[in-house]
């Protein structure tokens, strides 16, 4: 569903635009300034656009675009380690059909994400790449057919530049959880990217891929799109199929993307969301083009959000989070407040409630999904003198320590005489969360909070506590409890790293409200002032 | 125990679906196949009597002076649709080792269940053939426990609110056992996956799996203890197989395991409330056998009883061994087994509409009274086809009864003539239209299908000259009308068809014919 062209080209003319229509809407000052890299500071313009432009103008080639990704992701990837497996060869084979496609004039060559190179998480299966989750007991694992979000990017005409990091079956919120290696904060290489779709993030972060695909359980989306200063969306439960998404919490499972711009995130969406009859519990709500609504600044009126409600949730505010994270997203509240909307605090008496309720529930269904890596079709097996010692030791040797104690807990809380206390209870709570969030969203618009208590850690800092890893969801689970879309923006900096660490506000809708988060999302970007979200490592040249 | 471990597939699975290999595992330490010995048989009865069947109910009304047996019956139904429950692989009972499967049948990353509408259609047809309650909502749960047969390491079932409830079968026990009506409560009618299968090999170093039957739907029928007796419990068995064959919801096949009875047998002191402690006996191919396996373990257990041993029953499954008329422990239940049962998150609550319900209703076949479901099954027996016998009895044959006023016993049909007919059909000694002429005239007066087809010379005519001789003569004879049909007016080979069926007198083979019509 790619727009018409002549409002790609409003879109990539942002920078052409006169001072004073900018002027218009001046960045908070008490935040602190953006880092001085070498790319401008300025609103975040469409990869994907600018893509599309230069093959149907024949400016470059498909084999052009590819190549300048790939050698960026050559040159990043030693310290950024974001891909499990890079794809570089056949992207460059796909980039070159594609190119010989648009020579001989083929109509419908250039799709809306023709040439586009999309990084996918571990956990989505892809045919013929291998597809580990994250985790040693699929080790060599490649899966016989696509997920249904990733055959729908390759038919838009993406090109899946490989497979990313995770913690081992999105379990985690570092991608320390990786079976197979660390992936480091492009903005700072002795930190976490964030996770579980960690590599996701770091991908689109550091350039490698244009977007990317991650799933977000609990905020596995949208924390580490916060921590590396990339736009990511978790769409409403059901938006996006499930279909060949390695199944952690299905009550709870998203697909979601990361892009580096709000434009881009719409666009993937716009291709990933809908019915797919292979899964059940995918939503047949219409798909709108999520980008149509995206007006370029200079078409913006001077209080775009005119009476938007918003509400800050107030839980989020308080103990226990950063206090730089507070005043970006204080900072944020009253951008949006000098764009037209109005901003009141309020509160969700059961926020606090969610998480526990989250850890129960997601290990509770983890520990029956995880049933089937059992060692005997497909993945790892040991050799052993009788079944039972089959399933124990391909188990033990290929699941990870974090995986093995969410199974235990979870196989504890469905276990009889205690599943009326632990999983029937969490359930009650979701319940409650679900209702709070309706009744708030009833008053406002949209919610906003931080996407995470902190900016991005140092690697190892948590690893040996879990509870702290754990109580870093908070901002998070809830959403997912009720099954809502959610937004992330970056929104500013705190201190921290070479140049600052990125911080993004959480905006939180209706079901199925994505495309007006997108709205709110795009004017909030385009007119965030000083800030540019490009990471010093592609400026170390 | 085996050294190597013997993998048929690794990747790709779904790519070579079609090579027929196993996935191996190792041989379980089983218990169940190898404890035979330890089981309490020191108690047996002396003697088995060589008929047994008389024999089994005289020890039976002997022995349970004094005792009451309490059996109930959980049987599983394999649903004859074209695709499984949750994929849309198909299901052919003897087919070549993992060649019906998918990645959603395997249990592969990533895949989700698709409920198979169909089943639900069986369920409810069933559940008021049954005439249960059907739950207007209902839902999926999972059952997990694991086994090499069971790829996801849960079974998708239904827990907590089975699709239907509380319903009971009327039926009237064979007179050579008394005669009787009975009513006997259903409790609950729920849908499930199968599992597959595994084959042990004969080294007994490593074990197969074959996934072909890995979520073939299935609806499993818990009945009330209300049986006290193996022949009552055999009928039970009996009346279901006829009803799910009438409703053409399941072939209802034991030797094919398209239907199978796990029996819960406990016995007590007649006058005690209590239930005495339940043992579960498997592996019983027919209803006779499930007759006979009940009539033993009742007696087993009276023996212990009254030899004072009454604490030698334990909670146990037991298997009927056929050859030696016993029943043997297979394992011993170590306290509840705990499945961990919670609601299936892939699949949506299964919520019905009374227009549904209605429209299912409306659809199925009515029942067959007593006398006509006897006759339904000795048509089986001799070896007629189970969809057509029905379609036969349910339709002509009923119809002539409701018109004449007569039982099926008051016409001059035999079950040995009604088979004959349906294979002469099958076979194309005759055609479709000419074996209800036939079954008309053997309803009025008797004879074999040989005999009316003989005495009235018609003999399907599938000689292809002789079709050709007559469909010449036909088209000589209608000059005229060839002449339009060659100008293009092609309907009129309708017109030939009738006049060579007239002339045959409508012995001769339609597909033939149209062949030869389309030659000419």
């Amino acid at each position: 569903m790619p727009p018409p062209l002549q409002a790609h080209r409003l879109l990539i003319s942002h920078r052409r635009l006169p001072t004073p229509a900018r002027r218009r809407f001046t960045a908070v000052s008490s935040l602190q300034s953006a880092p001085a890299t070498t790319l401008a500071p300025g609103p975040a313009t469409s990869s994907i656009l600018s893509i599309r432009e230069s093959l149907l103008s024949g400016e470059r080639t498909a084999a052009d675009i590819t190549s300048e990704y790939l050698s960026r992701l050559r040159r990043t990837e030693p310290s950024v380690r974001s891909f499990i497996h890079v794809a570089d060869a056949a992207a460059e084979r796909e980039a070159e059909e594609l190119d010989r496609r648009i020579a001989s004039g083929e109509k419908d060559a250039v799709g809306p994400l023709a040439g586009v190179l999309v990084g996918v998480k571990d956990n989505l299966c892809t045919k013929n790449m291998p597809s580990t989750g994250g985790s040693r007991i699929l080790d060599g694992y490649r899966p016989a057919y696509d997920a249904t979000a990733v055959r729908r990017l390759r038919e838009a005409g993406a090109i899946v530049v490989g497979k990313t990091n995770l913690d081992e079956f999105g379990m985690g919120s570092t991608t320390e959880g990786s079976a197979f290696q660390v992936t480091t904060n492009p903005w700072d290489d002795s930190r976490v990217p964030g996770g579980s779709s960690g590599g996701s993030a770091s991908a689109v972060s550091a350039r490698q891929c244009v977007v990317s695909l991650g799933s977000d359980t609990g905020g596995s989306v949208r924390q580490p799109a916060s921590f590396c200063g990339v736009v990511g969306l978790k769409p409403t439960y059901g938006r996006v199929s499930r279909f060949g998404l390695m199944a952690y919490a299905s009550s709870l499972d998203v697909v979601g993307c990361f892009g580096s711009s709000v434009f881009d995130t719409a666009t993937i969406l716009s291709v990933v969301a809908g019915h797919d009859k292979m899964d059940s519990t995918s939503s047949s709500q219409d798909v709108p083009d999520y980008t149509s609504k995206l007006v370029s600044l200079d078409l913006l009126e001077s209080k775009p959000l005119n009476g938007l409600r918003i509400g800050i949730i107030q839980e989020t505010l308080g103990e226990g989070v950063d206090t730089g994270v507070v005043s970006s997203i204080k900072g944020a509240a009253s951008h949006l407040e000098q764009l037209g909307s109005v901003v009141d605090e309020v509160s969700l008496p059961s926020f606090s409630l969610g998480l526990p309720a989250y850890y129960i529930l997601a290990s509770s269904e983890a520990s029956s999904n995880l049933s089937r890596y059992d060692g005997i079709r497909y993945g790892r097996q040991v050799s052993a003198n009788d079944l039972n010692e089959i399933y124990g030791e391909s188990r033990a040797s290929g699941l990870g320590h974090e995986v093995k104690m969410r199974i235990l807990m979870g196989t504890y809380a469905l276990s009889a005489g205690y599943y009326d206390a632990y999983y029937k209870r969490a359930q009650q709570v979701r319940t409650l969360v679900k209702e709070s969030f309706k009744n708030a969203l009833e008053k406002y618009d949209i919610l906003i909070s931080p996407a995470a208590p902190s900016a991005a850690y140092k690697i190892g800092e948590k690893i040996n506590d879990p509870l702290a890893m754990y109580a870093g969801d908070i901002m998070t689970v809830n959403v997912n409890l009720a099954g809502l879309p959610a937004l992330v923006v970056p929104c500013g900096f705190v201190e921290g790293g070479p140049v600052g660490l990125p911080v993004g506000l959480q905006m939180i809708g209706s079901p199925f409200s994505e495309g007006s988060l997108l709205r709110v999302g795009h004017i909030f970007e385009q007119t965030l002032q000083n800030f540019s979200f490009v990471p010093p490592l592609l400026a170390e040249r | 125990m085996a050294l190597t471990l013997l993998r048929g597939m690794r990747t790709p699975v779904s790519l070579r679906s079609n090579t027929g290999l196993f996935f191996n595992v190792l041989r379980p330490r089983l218990s169940h196949f190898t404890t035979r010995a330890e089981s309490a048989q020191a108690t047996e009865p002396k003697a088995v009597p060589k008929s047994i069947q008389l024999a089994t109910k005289e020890a039976a009304e002997q022995k349970t002076q004094g005792f009451e047996a309490i059996i109930g019956i959980e049987t599983h139904v394999q649903l004859s649709t074209v695709t499984k429950a949750f994929c849309s692989c198909p299901y052919d009972y003897g087919s070549q080792p993992n060649s019906t499967i998918c990645p959603t049948c395997m249990g592969h990353p990533g895949t989700l269940p698709v409920l198979n509408e169909k089943v639900v259609e069986c369920a409810v047809k069933l559940g008021l053939a049954l005439n249960c309650e059907i739950s207007m909502t209902s839902k999926f749960d999972r059952k997990q426990y694991f086994y090499p047969d069971l790829p996801k390491g849960y079974q998708i079932s239904q827990f907590d609110i089975p699709i239907a409830k509380k319903g009971y079968v009327d039926l009237d026990l064979p007179v050579e056992f008394g005669g009787g009506h009975r009513k006997f409560g259903i409790t609950r009618v729920h849908m499930e996956e199968d599992a597959g299968k595994l084959l042990h090999s004969e080294s007994g170093s490593y074990s197969q799996v074959d996934l072909n039957r890995a979520g073939v739907p299935l609806l499993e029928i818990v009945s009330e203890p209300d049986m006290r007796t193996g022949i009552e419990a055999a009928e039970y068995g009996a009346e279901l197989q006829r009803i799910v064959r009438y409703l053409g919801v399941s072939n209802g096949n034991m030797q094919e395991g398209s239907l199978r009875c796990d029996v819960n047998v406990s016995v007590r002191p007649v006058g005690q409330s209590e239930f005495g402690t339940k043992v579960e006996i498997k592996n019983m191919n027919s209803f006779s056998e499930i007759n006979r396996a009940i009539d033993y373990e009742i007696s087993r257990q009276i023996m212990l009883h009254k030899e004072g041993q009454a604490d030698q029953i334990v909670q146990e499954t037991r298997l009927w061994d056929e050859s030696s008329q016993k029943t043997f422990t297979m394992r011993k239940k170590e306290g509840l087994a705990d499945y961990r049962y919670f609601p299936e998150p892939d699949l949506p609550e299964v919520v019905l509409t009374t227009d549904y319900i209605d429209e299912i209703s409306k659809s199925m076949p009515e029942l067959p009274e007593a006398s006509v479901a006897h006759f339904f099954d000795s048509t089986l027996e001799h070896g007629a086809d189970a969809k057509l016998a029905c379609n036969w009895i349910m339709s002509d044959i009923a119809a002539y009864l409701k018109n004449e006023k007569l039982s099926i016993h008051e016409t001059k049909l035999t079950p040995l003539e009604l088979s004959e007919l349906i294979a002469s059909i099958k076979n194309g000694t005759i055609s479709g239209k000419i074996g209800k002429e036939i079954l008309f005239e053997l309803i009025a007066k008797g004879g074999t299908v040989k005999g009316v087809i003989e005495e009235k010379d018609l003999v399907q005519i599938a000689d292809p000259a002789a079709i050709e001789a007559m469909v010449d003569k036909v088209i000589a004879d209608n000059p005229k009308q060839l002449e339009q049909y060659r100008a293009g007016k092609t309907k009129l080979q309708g017109f030939f068809a009738g006049q060579v069926m007239k002339t045959s007198k409508g012995k001769a083979n339609p597909v033939l014919l149209n062949k030869s019509l389309e030659r000419s």
